[in-house]
């Protein structure tokens, strides 16, 4: 038993002891302890440190909302920074590390950050780009140590080992939250018969009850709501769940944390599962988070919530302070003090209010609980945790008014009042509404017809009135869904201790400051992010007033808690500072998620190659089987080189691309997007969407053609055959296939809907092979029967059928590598048969594969562009295809591709560079002036580079300011990624025979 | 996380379309020539807080072209008709 566990008590399984770690020490723990009781059972203090100033930081509450207690938890791959100690479940093993102190949270060097403090205020960091210091080597130090200092836990970039899994669920009814008002409601519902889905992010149902004494009247109406429950086949509970988002729609995400209180996820288990959940109705039952105080040293350990103290005794069996003094403005804090006494601790109250209910203070007196009405605490005392507090009597707006005096104390529990938990309801694009009586945003319940709230998150006067409101909203949910039953009597509340109607009577004091309005030493209104009251002060000096403003100047509320404690002090004072109501001042907006999650959640399965399907050709095993490295092209895998006997991309591109052009060589280019073009207007259509004409284009012709974008800019190129009377070819480049798909479909049934025209993708139904080089014809004629080859029967753009190895076949005569050239269409289950048959017909003429690396080389030797030229900014004229343009028809981009700046004398324009010595150019190069500065961005730059076997240089295209007039002019070739300058002659891009001849052969 | 009723296919999940951009601006005829009216085609655009109509593509479902009526303020959805269906 360690020292600060009760011996009897708590919602604890004493019967199995559980052994962690917390800096390398050990503790013990017990099944229902969380990571925090288990840290104060053992009197671990201190358990990080703090953003900026590395003070020395406790456990502040035992929920969400914890802004102190933040670990490094577990180790290795599955390391989680910045997780609150409070929300994390006691298990075997557990290791957690504090956070943000070096060497250790006990002994921190970057304690020293304090005594910057007065150059880290509101705004310090965009402060630090302006004024005398800027671009000094002062700033540069100064960025330094505090980018080093300052921050949270540090991140893992190892693979996250653990598997996650979604689930889409459905319900009529969706309650969120299980304290009174939502058991409530989803009993309501339940019994009415509505399928019901209730989430608890506690590990156990019962909400605020867990909280009060064990065995009480609330652990009775708890275990009878739960057998209700848990009878009816139409109720689904998730513990451990937390709804962390509302959306349009009523779709709710959920993050169901299924393994995350063991050690590790058992074998096949995913550790979390994302549950999208679309309802018909939604209760929002999600209570609400006590607040703290400012006061000078209200950071300190030792410093707690005043629930978060009744928490720790009465639901873990803890005793957090054995000399309490409990601070308040509201009734809650009299359970928390009647509690703490009762376990044995000292407690003396101190209630800003000067009237206070006889039946509270008589209830106290019976514990020996001294109680200073009229009084505030100025500050908490102590080195390294609270040793005293110093309480004073205080004015109604809590200056202090007498003497201060020490009272000693371990325990500071302080209650500034509470926050009703209004997130998921105000995500949905709702503005809570100013409740003065009890000094808190509320929801209005009428806002959003399929959302209702009950219980604490609408300040409801205690447990009674939720109950009430949780069973009428369930029960109007399941009317509203037209479940078929009666929902019955409401349960009668559970007798809950005194004081948990804590907006009655609360007297809205927030700071306790000393005579002249000042607080008294740090004092902190967000306690992660370090933000104290003078930086709200400071900026609202500065002229931050709009709230939105405010927050991201002093990034109050913006740390991993989401200020779900500090964001109404910070209101609060921004609205004492200008004068006006807090109403007038206006809430930030809540967006998702309510607390942090995991992405490897929200991604699921969906990472590496299942975020993407990977296309494979009809080839792919070939390619593989015989060797070839494969290169991701989109989606697609292929082929980029044969390498042999150890040879690498360079030496096997080299020989393959020489191979095509001496012997014969093949390619599988089955990646090219086709698309039918089919109906009685497709000749129309192909002649508004190409540049040039299509109507003249005779059955068993193919013509190349480039297309635009509607801006003008060149958006894809190929060939389209004509296979019938209505019947076209069309094919893309690989990755432009689904864009131009997308745009002809677009056209045709918005702009043009009097064509008849319909369009299909076909990429996957043809496999196609471009069988290349000066023996290609022979090879085809060799393996192919009923096709009459010959140059007079199929010359360029021509195509015929024909049979290879039983396989009906599409040859279509063009090249693109230069050389004599043809391609194979064929059906894909058939494209390995016919591939694996050019491959045995193929060894007299010493046929060889090649691959896109060697394809490459081939087009830049002949100009050709390609994806690097058609890079969404090049014009048909910066690339020398103007020509191809029809003067006489209208097409997509035809009027606007003449704008200024799109036939602009001084744009880069294609051109080939030969480069000096033995280095190849980089693509992405910028090209200069051969003698002049190489300062801007150029003339111009290499947009495709290779070594050229048939020119026997290394060469490039480019696209070079007044191009086509510069060629022979020699320029300068800068390569600031790999720091390299070469010199280039400026050529045509038609490198290798330009007039054609051997393609034409 | 929207669901969008398809006039073919019925109620579908988002991630089956591909958002289209404003379907108020209406495309000039073939034969225009004045600039002008391609530029406001294609790069001018009202930015409407409230209700609006969008292009939707079921690139996933049957192909077609929607136009959707969409809340921009509040993603509130409303009559979704195929595009060939809606009168110039
Ligand atoms: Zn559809």
């Amino acid at each position: 038993m360690t020292s600060s566990r009760l011996s009897t008590g708590g919602r604890i399984d004493r019967s199995t002891v559980l052994k962690m770690t917390f800096d390398g020490r050990s503790i013990v723990g017990h099944p229902g302890d969380t990571l925090a009781s288990a840290l104060l059972a053992n009197d671990e203090n201190v358990i990080a440190r703090s953003f900026k100033y590395h003070r020395a930081r406790g456990i502040y509450t035992a929920g969400v909302e914890e802004p102190n207690a933040l670990v490094q938890l577990r180790y290795g791959a599955r390391t989680e920074p910045n997780t609150p100690a409070t929300t994390v479940m006691a298990y075997e093993g557990l290791e957690a590390f504090g956070q943000n102190a070096w060497p250790n949270v006990r002994l921190d060097v970057g304690v020293v950050n304090q005594l910057l403090s007065p150059f880290m205020s509101a705004g310090f960091y965009y402060k630090t780009f302006v004024g005398p210091f800027k671009g000094t080597g002062f700033w540069m130090l100064c960025e330094k140590i505090i980018r080093q200092a300052a921050g949270m836990g540090r991140g893992v970039t190892l693979d996250d080992p653990d598997t996650y899994e979604k689930v889409n669920a459905f319900c009529d009814v969706l309650v969120i939250g299980s304290g009174p008002a939502g058991l409530s409601a989803a009993l309501a519902a339940g019994r009415a018969g509505a399928k019901v889905i209730l989430v608890e992010q506690d590990s156990t149902l019962g909400g605020s009850l867990l909280s009060a004494p064990v065995g009480g009247d609330g652990d009775a109406w708890l275990d009878k709501m739960k057998a209700e429950l848990t009878a009816m086949d139409n109720v689904q509970i998730l513990t451990r769940s937390t709804v962390f988002g509302a959306y349009e729609q009523n779709v709710y995400g959920v993050i169901e944390r299924v393994w995350d209180h063991v050690l590790a996820p058992p074998a096949h288990q995913p550790r979390q599962r994302y549950w999208q959940i679309r309802t018909k109705q939604a209760v929002m039952a999600t209570g609400a988070i006590e607040r703290n105080m400012v006061f000078g040293g209200n950071d300190k350990p030792g410093v707690m919530l005043a629930s978060a103290a009744r928490t720790y005794v009465n639901r873990f069996a803890v005793l957090p302070g054995r000399r309490v003094v409990v601070a308040t403005n509201n009734d809650s804090a009299y359970a928390a003090a009647l509690d703490l006494a009762n376990a044995g601790s000292s407690v003396t109250l101190v209630d800003a209010r000067t009237q206070v209910p006889e039946k509270l203070l008589d209830s106290l007196k019976a514990s020996g609980v001294k109680v200073l009405l009229g009084h505030g605490v100025l500050t908490a005392k102590g080195r390294g945790g609270v040793s005293a507090a110093t309480v004073t009597t205080i004015s109604p707006d809590g200056r202090a008014t007498g003497t201060a005096r020490h009272i000693p104390c371990d325990l500071l529990a302080v209650s500034g009042g509470w926050s009703p938990v209004v997130h998921l309801w105000s995500q949905r694009g709702n503005k809570p509404v100013f409740n003065s009586a009890k000094a808190c945003f509320v929801p209005v319940n009428s806002a959003i017809e399929t959302m209702k709230c009950a219980g604490a998150s609408m300040a409801a006067d205690g447990s009674v009135v939720a109950v009430a409101q949780g069973f009428s909203a369930g029960a109007t949910a399941a009317i509203d869904v037209k479940a078929k039953n009666s929902s019955g009597d409401a349960p009668i509340a559970p007798k809950v201790s005194h004081g948990d109607d804590w907006g009655r009577d609360l007297l809205s004091i927030n700071t306790i400051t000393d005579d002249n309005g000042k607080t008294r030493g740090k004092a902190f209104i967000d306690l992660q992010h370090d933000i104290k009251q003078s930086d709200i002060d400071l900026a609202y000096r500065e002229g931050y007033v709009s709230v939105e403003h405010l927050k991201r100047y002093t990034t109050t509320g913006m740390a991993t808690d989401q200020g779900k404690l500090s964001n109404f002090n910070a209101l609060s004072q921004m609205a004492m500072l200008q004068g006006v109501p807090i109403s007038d001042v206006g809430t930030t907006v809540f967006r998702p998620p309510y607390t942090p999650i995991a992405l490897g959640a929200i991604v699921g399965r969906e990472h590496g190659t299942h975020f993407r399907p990977t296309r494979l050709t009809p080839l792919h095993d070939w390619h593989v089987n015989n060797g070839a490295i494969v290169s991701e092209a989109g989606a697609w895998m292929r082929p980029q080189y044969y390498p042999e006997r150890g040879e690498g991309l360079r030496e096997a591109y080299i020989r393959e691309a020489s191979h095509v052009r001496k012997h014969v060589g093949m390619i599988d280019v089955s990646t090219l997007g086709k698309i039918a073009v089919q109906g009685p207007d497709s000749a129309e259509f192909l002649n508004r969407v190409y540049v040039n004409g299509w109507k003249m284009l005779p059955v068993g012709r193919l013509r190349y053609g480039v297309m635009l974008r509607e801006d003008g800019i060149v958006m894809d190129d190929g060939a389209t055959a004509r296979l019938g009377e209505h019947d076209y070819f069309m094919s893309t480049t690989t990755a432009n296939a689904a864009k131009v798909l997308a745009l002809g479909e677009h056209l045709l049934q918005t702009a043009w809907k009097d064509l008849k025209v319909h369009l299909t993708t076909i990429t996957d139904q043809w496999a196609v092979i471009a069988v290349a080089g000066p023996k290609s014809r022979d090879l085809l004629g060799a393996v192919s029967s009923g096709a009459d080859l010959s140059r007079d029967a199929l010359p360029n753009n021509h195509f015929v059928h024909g049979e290879i190895a039983g396989v009906t076949v599409r040859i279509h005569r063009m090249s693109y590598s230069g050389e004599l050239a043809y391609e194979v269409y064929i059906p894909s289950g058939f494209g390995h048969h016919v591939w694996d048959a050019l491959i045995s017909a193929g060894v007299p003429y010493n046929l060889c594969p090649y691959g896109t690396e060697a394809m490459g080389a081939l087009r830049i030797e002949k100009g050709h562009v390609a994806g690097p030229e058609l890079d969404g900014r090049t014009t048909m004229k910066d690339l020398g295809l103007e020509g191809l343009a029809s003067g006489k028809k209208p097409f997509v981009g035809s009027v606007l591709r003449n704008r200024p700046v799109l036939i602009h004398q001084s744009r880069p324009c294609l051109v080939g560079l030969e480069i000096e010595g033995d280095q190849g150019a980089q693509a992405g190069s910028l090209l200069y002036l051969d003698t002049g500065p190489t300062e801007g961005h150029g003339e111009g730059w290499v947009s495709s580079a290779t070594y050229s076997p048939a020119l026997g240089k290394n060469i490039a295209l480019s696209l070079l300011q007044n191009g086509p007039e510069r060629l022979g002019e020699t320029i300068r070739v800068v390569n600031f990624v790999g720091g390299t300058r070469q010199r280039a002659k400026v050529v045509s891009p038609h490198f290798f025979d330009p007039s054609g001849v051997r393609q034409n052969d | 996380m929207l669901r969008i009723k398809c006039p073919i296919c019925g109620l579908r999940d988002e991630t089956e379309f591909t958002y289209g951009a404003d379907a108020i601006v209406r495309r000039p005829d073939m034969d225009e020539t004045n600039p002008q009216d391609w530029l406001n085609y294609v790069f001018y655009r009202d930015d409407p807080k409230g209700p609006h109509k969008e292009y939707w593509h079921h690139v996933q479902g049957c192909r077609q072209w929607l136009v959707l009526e969409r809340n921009t303020l509040s993603h509130e959805i409303g009559a979704c008709r195929l595009a060939r269906e809606v009168p110039k």
